[in-house]
């Protein structure tokens, strides 16, 4: 079989013919590639540089009016802004909760998936069932768990004999925000779980084994074998979260539009409001302008502190 | 393998998932149960978990007086454009990213991370603005184009994986019979690539179905509104009694989702679509 070893010289052989086959070639990869480039160009590329250049500018809503570039003008305005301010930090507060809510109990539910437990079958479709719910039917879900009068929760706080408990959770101004960060966990806790379970059966066998050998406990096996060989995972995935949920929209709009008071007020639906009930463009791009980069620098943070602790 | 858990460890660990099976299932249930409760259980002062009379009444009234019929049309036309279109885009390009190297292929995908990260009031005021101008805002035609070149980095990604898993050996031995590239192309690649091309149809359609954001402020004409943005509105004029209706088009709204997973669930499980539905 004198062909195995020449095979690869063969393959060589093919490669630099395709590399130098130059023109006509390239021109036919340009072809290809055409259909999908053009429209992401047109479509995503160019809107986002022009949304960011929108923030420095005065733009409003209407045909024919003027824009001008105004420069640092609107985030002048926002931070004089209270409105903003208010809206930014419920922003953080929502998404820093649910991501580290959803990550702890998804961790805790791959952790129990990942053992031969009974049940386990059911358990994994019904971990999987709130990813494949449009975002606003879970929003029209949880608004009849939370309705104060036909809820599911009211009806279970008066059953058990603590009628006290029973509140009007999504217009109550200290309940809202709460319930509305518990149904951002409900919802990202599927791709979180099954993100992490594909990493724990990727954690070798024969760690675990050598460990349990040298007399390591349940907690120190799980604290120095696998969290360590789960920790790429852990940071992609919470970066991730953290990202989505910091410019979710569609559930909160459904759950609360923002209110009571503007309790959950979500910088994205402050941005859609000036946009859109408002009309003001320009304000509302500087808005996504400052998203962008507090998302970024809180990304760079935490991603270093990561790498600081990995080496 | 693991060292056998204490008989106390064990009972913990099933209280930990009977906590959870009731945190994930209960809505479920509640859902299903306001759908099927006559108008009467639930006006009840204390509704019940199961109701006692169940009916399709629901459904036949989300359908009839709140047009929810209309927009589920709606939304199948719309995903199902958006699924076709994005197959047939993005094709070619996956063909060419897996088997030739090249920056351009490179900075394709790398913009799907990068898009990730740019909330979608930076682009939506200019994607407004450039539909307006081209007269497809506030048409299905303008929301199809959005939905395809939303779909679109994900759909190249997932699809030039599959074009990669099909031998290069194949290809060589057909032109090596004398095939022509477009056959080699049609005979050989297009029917290993078929259950690929399925997958990130489904993808896609299952993007488009519940998309919300864009639905909401591109098309403005209730008549053309999508069933998400349908629902969402039906939310404002609720009364008690008009939550069974909307928990049945809840319902209906859920089914393609939970076909698609249905379908999926192998690959999911093994982790290798993490991230395929942004929620």
């Amino acid at each position: 079989m004198t062909t195995l070893a020449e095979r690869p010289d063969v393959e060589r052989a093919g490669r630099t013919r395709r590399r130098t086959r130059s023109r006509s070639d390239r021109t036919a990869i340009y072809l290809l590639l055409l259909p999908s480039l053009l429209p992401i160009l047109v479509l995503s590329v160019f809107p986002l540089l022009r949304g960011i250049y929108l923030g420095f500018t005065d733009a409003r809503a209407g045909r024919n009016v003027e824009v001008s570039f105004t420069g640092l003008a609107n985030y002048r305005e926002l931070l004089g802004d209270e409105l903003f301010w208010n809206s930014f930090k419920i922003g953080l507060l929502w998404a820093l909760g649910v991501t580290v809510l959803q990550f702890l109990l998804a961790l805790g539910l791959a952790l129990l998936l990942n053992q031969q437990l009974r049940f386990r079958g059911v358990a994994r479709v019904l971990a999987v069932v709130p990813w494949a719910m449009p975002p606003v039917v879970v929003g029209i879900l949880w608004k009849l768990v939370y309705h104060p009068d036909a809820g599911l929760l009211n009806e279970f706080f008066h059953r058990i004999g603590a009628d006290g408990l029973r509140t009007n959770w999504l217009g109550d101004f200290s309940t809202a925000l709460p319930a509305v960060i518990i149904v951002g966990v409900w919802a990202g806790m599927p791709q979180t779980t099954v993100v992490l379970l594909a990493g724990l059966q990727g954690v070798a066998r024969e760690l675990h084994e050598a460990a349990a050998v040298d007399g390591a406990s349940t907690w120190h096996r799980f604290r120095h074998v696998t969290l360590p060989a789960l920790a790429p995972v852990i940071v992609a995935i919470t970066s991730l979260d953290f990202i989505w949920n910091f410019n979710s929209f569609g559930l909160v709009y459904v759950l609360t539009a923002g209110g009571p008071g503007g309790k959950t007020m979500l910088p994205m639906l402050f941005a859609y409001e000036e946009a859109f009930r408002y009309g003001n463009y320009g304000y509302a791009a500087a808005l996504g302008n400052v998203m962008v980069v507090i998302i970024v620098a809180l990304l760079a943070v935490y991603l270093r502190r990561r790498l600081r602790e990995a080496n | 393998m693991f060292g056998r858990p204490s008989r106390t460890g064990r009972a913990l660990q099933y209280l930990a998932l009977a906590g959870y099976l009731i945190f994930l299932g209960f809505p479920l249930v509640w859902l299903l149960s306001t759908a099927f409760k006559p108008p009467r259980e639930l006006v009840q002062l204390h509704p019940s978990l199961i109701p006692s009379n169940p009916t399709v009444q629901n459904f036949v009234q989300a359908f009839t007086e709140q047009d929810l019929g209309r927009a589920a049309l709606n939304s199948l036309q719309v995903s199902l454009a958006s699924a076709v279109l994005t197959v047939l885009v993005a094709m070619p390009a996956s063909y060419a990213l897996a088997r030739f190297r090249s920056k351009l292929g490179t900075a394709a995908l790398g913009w799907v991370l990068l898009s990730q990260l740019f909330p979608f009031v930076l682009l939506i005021i200019p994607i407004f603005l450039i539909l307006r101008q081209v007269g497809l805002a506030n048409t299905h035609a303008g929301l199809v184009l959005i939905y395809v070149v939303w779909a679109l980095p994900f759909a190249l990604w997932m699809l030039q994986g599959f074009v990669r898993n099909i031998p290069r050996e194949l290809e060589e031995a057909a032109s090596v019979d004398g095939a022509s590239r477009l056959q080699v192309l049609r005979r050989v690649v297009f029917p290993l690539l078929a259950p690929g091309l399925v997958a990130t149809a489904l993808f896609s359609f299952i993007s488009a179905w519940n998309e919300f954001f864009f639905a909401l402020v591109l098309v403005k004409t209730p008549e053309l509104a999508t069933l998400p943005v349908a629902l969402a509105r039906f939310v404002g004029i609720e009364g008690t009694a008009r939550l069974g209706p909307l928990a049945a088009g809840s319902l209906l709204a859920t089914l393609p989702s939970l076909i698609f997973f249905a379908f999926m669930q192998r690959r999911l499980s093994s982790g290798s679509l993490a991230g395929a539905v942004k929620g």
